[in-house]
């Protein structure tokens, strides 16, 4: 290890250089930030700290951004699986088209894709105009957290599977039909496990980006304390009453469920490398 | 694999189906919205809308922002992923993990870690407005919450492909009698390219559409610290819908161009 470290230090330059210029801007830009708010939370104390995440109305908050993230996030699995698979097994015409539209979501402002969605669930909108008959009411209800997040985190599943799915050896699943094995034994026996890691960690990424979604949501929520507060907004409004504790307390909740979530992918994606080694 | 292209069997056209059929009613319909709303009330009402003063402030400052911030984070990416990738040294693993925070942190974690540390009472923000330098609400607080989103937009692209392509070719170059420079600037930089610009591409559209984190930092003062996301929802607070959806079709224009540079560029990539 430290031969071939000094080995590569002496054969490549811009070690000093780019240790100096990474470092440098990691900690002025990410960890200086992240430090004064652990500051922030510090200095307040645990029981005025328990004080704040446990009351009711934080709690209401966590329920409703945590449901509807997981909604979201089962939605999205079935929709992105079926996507990456018939974007990598099948060949049609729009197929590109198709392709880079999956996109969409990434590409596309969280405020205009908050705004377009108010607009096409209101009442005189084009879909809101043939739901409200039926009773449906998405606009300022929980169901319109739900449809904001699973646009917002539409690419996901479909972006961590599709790769896998290329790469997967269509020989093994023909040597299986060839064994005799139905459609559905070679998908729950040959292709699934192959992809579950993928399929997993994508389900990670997007109950992750739905739970800190703020933009797509403000729009369509309602934005109604205990019933469409979701944890962004209520940090957002204890800032506005100056209430910096309160919000620094809540950021920091949010901040440790997306080191989970990196954590969670981190693991998922070692296991993955071991999966595609092992199959190939 | 042919063999599946011949016969489509019923599985295949109900799947291909509901593909087209989810996707237009989630992706295509919504963009098409964006467009018949601006546009609704005729060509010279969208043109005033996006010429009023607030409208067109917005757009420069967010085109200033994005100016400023991807730039900075290509020279970071750059410097990140040829530190990570070309040397072992303690402490490498868990410098990739720092550089993926950003990306993990919810929007509005992010304006609201920037204000505990230069806000009022933040961290520095005392200390820096005792010599007469405030950041908050200002187009400096901008600039630093869109770095901190984006930070690892071009180093993720990077990372895994010089990884992957090793560093024989920079070596080479080395002993047949080149500087450090001309390496990068002959070996390098054209074997990262498509992979930069694809980077390049992503980051740029996060910043122009970041809209959580900056709505804490920036004040959103009209006509002055007012981003164009920012703006969209003034408007549209204002009850000013066709004005609002004229912004959004301009954000909305930018991501298309995003997305057909990106496909291309992906294509590039590949050859």
């Amino acid at each position: 290890m430290t031969t071939r470290a000094r080995r590569s230090k002496h054969l490549l330059p811009g070690f000093g250089l780019t240790l100096g210029v990474t470092m440098l801007y990691l900690v002025i830009i990410v960890v200086l930030p992240l430090l004064a708010m652990l500051l922030k939370v510090g200095g307040m104390g645990w029981p005025e700290f328990w004080r704040i995440i446990s009351m009711p109305r934080s709690l209401a908050a966590y329920r409703v951004t945590f449901g509807s993230a997981l909604v979201a996030t089962a939605v999205n699995g079935v929709f992105g699986m079926l996507m990456a698979w018939v974007l990598t097994r099948y060949r049609f015409p729009g197929k590109r088209l198709l392709d880079a539209l999956i996109d969409l979501p990434f590409a596309l402002p969280t405020a205009v894709a908050g705004l377009t969605l108010v607009t096409l669930f209101s009442q005189t909108g084009w879909y809101g105009q043939l739901l409200e008959p039926l009773g449906i009411k998405v606009n300022y209800s929980q169901l319109g957290i739900i449809v904001a997040m699973i646009f917002t985190s539409i690419p996901f599943v479909v972006r961590t599977v599709q790769p896998v799915l290329e790469d997967l050896q269509v020989d093994l699943e023909e040597a299986a039909k060839t064994l005799g094995a139905t459609n559905w034994q070679v998908f729950t026996r040959i292709i699934a496990p192959v992809i579950l890691p993928a399929f997993m960690a994508g389900c990670v990424l997007s109950f992750a980006r739905s739970l800190g979604e703020f933009g797509a949501v403000v729009f369509i929520a309602g934005n109604l304390p205990g019933l469409t507060e979701i944890v962004s907004l209520l940090i957002f409004i204890r800032l506005d009453e100056y209430n910096y504790e309160a919000a620094a307390a809540l950021a920091l909740i949010l901040l440790l469920t997306a080191f989970a979530t990196l954590f969670i992918t981190n693991a998922l994606q070692a296991w993955q490398l071991r999966y595609t080694d092992r199959t190939r | 694999m042919t063999e599946l292209v011949h016969r489509r069997s019923l599985a295949e056209r109900i799947f291909i189906a509901l593909a087209f059929a989810v996707s237009g009613l989630v992706l295509m319909v919504p963009l098409a919205v964006i467009f018949a709303f601006a546009f609704r009330e005729g060509v010279g009402v969208y043109f005033s809308n996006i010429l009023e003063r607030n409208t067109l402030h917005a757009i420069g400052l967010t085109v200033l922002t994005s100016l400023v911030v991807v730039p900075i984070n290509i020279v970071f990416g750059v410097c990140a992923a040829w530190l990570v990738t070309r040397f072992r040294f303690p402490g490498r693993q868990f410098l990739i993990t720092v550089i993926e925070i950003p990306f993990s942190v919810s929007p509005i974690v992010a304006g609201v870690i920037y204000l505990f540390l230069y806000g009022g009472q933040g961290l520095l923000g005392p200390a820096l407005a005792s010599v007469g330098i405030q950041l908050m609400f200002t187009l400096s607080a901008i600039f630093l919450v869109s770095l901190f989103v984006t930070a690892p937009f071009v180093a993720r692209e990077l990372i895994p492909l010089m990884q992957q392509q090793g560093s024989e070719d920079e070596e080479a170059s080395l002993s047949l009698g080149a500087n450090g420079w001309q390496m990068f600037w002959f070996v390098t930089l054209p074997n990262i390219r498509w992979a930069l610009l694809y980077g390049a591409i992503l980051c740029n559209a996060r910043v122009m559409g970041e809209f959580g984190a900056v709505s804490v930092v920036s004040g959103a003062i009209r006509g002055q610290t007012n981003t164009l996301p920012l703006q969209i929802s003034l408007l549209f607070n204002d009850f000013n819908v066709t004005g609002s959806f004229a912004a959004a079709s301009v954000l909305a224009l930018a991501s298309v161009i995003t997305l057909v540079l990106k496909t291309l560029v992906e294509s590039k990539g590949r050859h």
